[in-house]
């Protein structure tokens, strides 16, 4: 069953229309990577995923339940406050600019989503949170504030976070665009590995090659609309769009 | 070839610790100068003019009106900022609330309590009993459970509270408002996709980096509170500066006792001041305490012979 599905999502701010109707799925265990120009909308579309946007057409389901709304018969119901944080909880999601809270350390980063989202006991969140910075190669960082953190430290510490709540589906938006090119390769690290772990993965990404060698499928946006998906590699070796070729010409 | 030229010839040179002589500012000795003699003189005045009177200072310093009336002004001040804050929290998030009613109601708090003068609002709440000369407590247009008096409820004292609280609220809430603008969007969403509620949000998330920006202008405020409840004195109430000027309303030794209140008040203040160090720190538990004033005056003045020394 897919994991992911949008039918016919559409997005506009005011008279601006962001997406123009995307259909998409992805399956459970499954890497999804999102390429474009910017402004293409793919950024707009991950954030509809967890309802930090709300989106104006159409339908989007993960694992089955509808995002944001309660559908019965013809009539949709806004969901309450807390059934969408219960849904965002499920979803992990890791920003571009890391967005982590600096006045806590690493390690209460991590431990503050399942202690007051999950009420999980403060010690068996610690427990996690600490194996789970271990494995991002932070295990030496528990205690240290962001800001002695570098950027790929921080963005470790990020999905580290976004891990610490079990969720089904991670999402991440454009999570090395704001790295140092020499830190860019820790933080696909963790990513390959956790993609190999089978985690379900929409990735926003610039790395053509960690499309190709991790994705299973490419999804190339272009104004709103899909132009083309497929496997990466095949995309990438023979775009059949001329949009597609005229950005990767670019990028490659 | 000036690559090969430097290393050569004067290898050594460029290769060792750069001991250069540091420029040297004698304007900032004159300076310093000019201000220490000033001082000096003041001091010195302050010690030789006999009308200051340091002995009526040092009799009324812990005369017990004074004391009585310095409790008055600190229980004036803590009263009304602790309400005040509270005030200010809770307006500040109507504030940015979406629901119209409330946002607006909170600007119109805000518009009245800073558009009128403090010393007519103290007025007002203490003639209160002339608008409201009863006070019922029960339900809204049903029945009620108590009736009190306006003139035995709002005491001089209550009514002083009332006037420094409300109008300190109303500065608080934009304040407030301001730490709560400051903290980036990011912080909101990485919070929302955490699964957290808008009430935990603000509790764990916005507030405590909110603070950072509020404590300073609030310890300024609370600065301006001890000094502004002296304000209370028209309602006859004897804090500090009106149980001194029953003092001298008696024995005409009117500098003196300004100054005995001085310098109650400039005590108080010092230690604000320091609390409110200690609370910055608490706040901002990733940040290095600055340099100390020795250290800085070390580095200011006598950097050429600390280098020089070593």
């Amino acid at each position: 069953m897919a994991l992911v599905r949008a039918e016919g999502v559409h997005k506009s701010y005011g008279r601006h229309e962001v997406l123009k109707g995307i259909d998409l799925t992805v399956e459970e265990g499954q890497v999804l990577c999102l390429v474009g120009p910017s402004g293409s909308g793919k950024s707009t579309l991950l954030r509809c995923v967890n309802h930090l946007e709300t989106i104006n057409r159409g339908r989007l389901w993960v694992d089955g339940e509808l995002i944001g709304y309660r559908q019965s018969g013809d009539l949709l119901y806004e969901l309450p406050d807390k059934e969408v944080c219960r849904q965002r909880a499920r979803i992990g999601m890791v920003f571009q600019s890391f967005n982590l809270f600096p006045h806590y350390t690493a390690l209460e980063n991590v431990v503050l989503g399942p202690c007051l989202v999950n009420k999980e006991p403060r010690a068996q969140a610690v427990a996690h949170a600490e194996e789970l910075l271990r494995r991002v190669g932070l295990g030496d960082k528990l205690h240290s504030y962001p800001t002695r953190l570098s950027g790929g430290q921080q963005q470790r510490v990020a999905i580290a976070r976004a891990l610490a709540m079990r969720p089904k589906l991670m999402l991440f938006d454009e999570p090395t665009s704001a790295l140092d090119p020499e830190l860019v390769g820790e933080v696909l690290d963790v990513m390959r590995q956790l993609a190999r772990d089978g985690m379900t993965m929409i990735v926003v990404t610039h790395e053509m090659g960690f499309a190709r060698e991790v994705g299973d499928t490419l999804v190339f946006m272009d104004d709103g609309v899909i132009v083309e998906s497929g496997d990466p590699r095949e995309v990438l070796a023979r775009p059949r769009h001329q949009r597609t070729q005229a950005f990767l010409s670019k990028v490659l | 070839m000036p690559d090969g030229m430097a290393t050569d010839t004067r290898g050594a040179v460029v290769t060792a610790d750069i001991k250069a002589i540091p420029v040297r500012r004698p304007w900032r000795w004159v300076a310093t100068g000019i201000v220490l003699v000033l001082l000096g003189l003041l001091l010195l005045s302050m010690v030789t003019n006999p009308r200051y009177r340091w002995e009526i200072v040092a009799r009324y310093l812990f005369d017990g009106t004074v004391l009585h009336g310095l409790l008055l002004t600190l229980e004036f001040t803590a009263i009304a900022m602790a309400i005040g804050i509270v005030l200010g929290v809770v307006f500040a998030v109507m504030r940015g609330s979406a629901n119209p009613v409330l946002s607006w109601t909170a600007a119109g708090y805000i518009w009245f309590f800073r558009g009128t003068p403090l010393l007519v609002q103290l007025i007002f709440w203490f003639n209160l009993s002339a608008l409201y000369p009863r006070i019922d407590i029960g339900v809204p247009f049903g029945p009620t459970f108590l009736s009190l008096d306006a003139n035995t409820l709002i005491t001089p004292f209550i009514a002083g509270i009332l006037g420094l609280a409300l109008n300190e609220g109303a500065y608080m809430a934009e304040i407030v408002r301001a730490g709560i603008m400051s903290i980036p969007r990011g912080q909101l969403e990485a919070a929302s996709s955490l699964g957290m509620s808008k009430a935990m949000t603000m509790r764990k998330i916005i507030l405590p980096q909110a603070m950072r920006v509020i404590i300073p202008p609030t310890g300024n405020n609370a600065i301006a509170m001890l000094k502004t409840s002296s304000l209370v004195s028209v309602l006859a109430i004897p804090e500090l500066l009106y149980s001194v000027q029953i003092i001298y309303g008696r024995n005409f030794q009117t500098i003196p006792l300004l100054l005995v209140a001085s310098i109650w008040y400039l005590l108080a203040t010092s230690i604000l001041t320091a609390v409110q160090t200690r609370i910055e720190r608490y706040f901002s538990p990733d940040r290095d305490p600055g340099l100390s004033f020795g250290a800085r005056l070390r580095r200011n003045l006598l950097s050429r012979r600390h280098k020089e020394a070593r």
